[in-house]
């Protein structure tokens, strides 16, 4: 069973995810196979495009959000997926060896009205870079199952349980926090 | 890529189409969006979705694949026949993504993209921004992904006022 539910999360909320480098063979890797621009693929082909270097494409980034997102958070919670994506904003270049770190905010949390079973809670998340500022913000609705009856909480608040939880996970994966 | 000047609202391009296979869709999983039910058969016959399906982000990014390949061969023939190539600049972002069907293993998946909007900026002299309406199809005719994205492309005309 897994330890994180819909209850947990609630609107102000802000969870650490972890951090970690991103290095320029998975850049180039990632592009090869979905986003073949000189950009993303060739540091002297990159020097001619407007940013003037290589830098990782952008849904690349997303796929490390949703990555990171998963090895701190969703991999202990009773995650339901997600039925889109409201917003994604590419807005800085993420460059190979830089370091980012993940921060999820909660904007909204509601129980499902056709679904008792079932509650969404919506996220901006923000991949923060070496500059201190986000190279994406992403907002989403996504679904959670809700704790069983039999399971309510007591002792622990729901903020704290989430924090030790991304934490706990980001220990378990071996992820740098340097 | 056509140089800004060229693009109108309403043109569309049927982009091409990608095939999920099982072992695509676990192993983009295992690197990006490791669910049980982007995984594993037997997790995924167990969750709300029935069977293995693929990570909506896997998706979106094959829009891209497919879109950049087939941006490619349109630059390969306008290079054939002598014209000049727009440069394909960096994208703001995109909103409205909606994942309105499951992909499973075996689907078919053909890409579309509409230009709905184009207008220059006085920041980026050089380029327009070009806001697309993107979208998939499975191959029994169901809609899987749509999402709207937006992306700076070369302008013919460059700093000067637009036409």
């Amino acid at each position: 069973m897994p330890r994180l539910h819909w209850e947990d999360f609630s609107s102000g909320q802000v969870i650490d995810c972890g951090a970690r480098v991103v290095t320029r063979e998975e850049i180039v890797a990632f592009a090869a196979e979905y986003d073949p621009q000189p950009m993303h693929l060739d540091e002297l082909a990159a020097r001619d495009t407007p940013l003037g270097g290589l830098i990782a494409s952008g849904w690349h980034s997303c796929c490390i959000l949703m990555r990171m997102l998963s090895d701190a958070l969703l991999h202990d919670a009773s995650f339901l997926g997600a039925p889109g994506i409201e917003e994604v904003r590419w807005l800085a270049p993420l460059r190979p060896g830089e370091r980012v770190a993940l921060r999820a905010i909660v904007l909204e949390s509601r129980p499902s009205r056709s679904r008792p079973g079932m509650g969404f809670v919506k996220f901006r998340f923000e991949l923060i870079g070496a500059s201190d500022k986000p190279v994406v913000s992403l907002v989403v609705n996504s679904m959670f199952g809700r704790r069983p009856a039999a399971e309510q909480q007591t002792h622990q608040s729901a903020e704290r349980q989430v924090q030790d939880a991304a934490e706990q996970q980001v220990q378990d994966s071996g992820v740098a926090r340097s | 890529m056509k140089f800004f000047e060229d693009i109108r609202v309403g043109e569309a391009d049927d982009l091409g189409s990608h095939t999920f296979t099982a072992e695509s869709i676990k192993a983009f999983a295992t690197r990006f969006d490791p669910q049980p039910f982007h995984l594993d058969e037997e997790a995924a016959a167990r969750s709300h979705f029935g069977k293995l399906c693929a990570s909506g982000w896997q998706t979106a990014c094959m829009w891209m694949r497919v879109m950049i390949d087939y941006r490619r061969r349109e630059d390969d023939e306008r290079r054939g026949r002598g014209e000049p190539v727009a440069q394909l600049g960096v994208s703001p972002g995109f909103r409205d993504l909606q994942w309105l069907a499951p992909v499973h293993a075996g689907d078919t998946i053909a890409y579309r993209t509409e230009v709905v909007e184009a207008r220059t900026l006085i920041t980026r002299p050089g380029w327009g921004i070009v806001f697309v309406r993107n979208s998939g199809v499975n191959q029994h005719g169901v809609p899987v992904i749509s999402f709207v994205s937006s992306v700076f492309v070369e302008r013919r005309n460059k700093g000067r006022q637009a036409p």
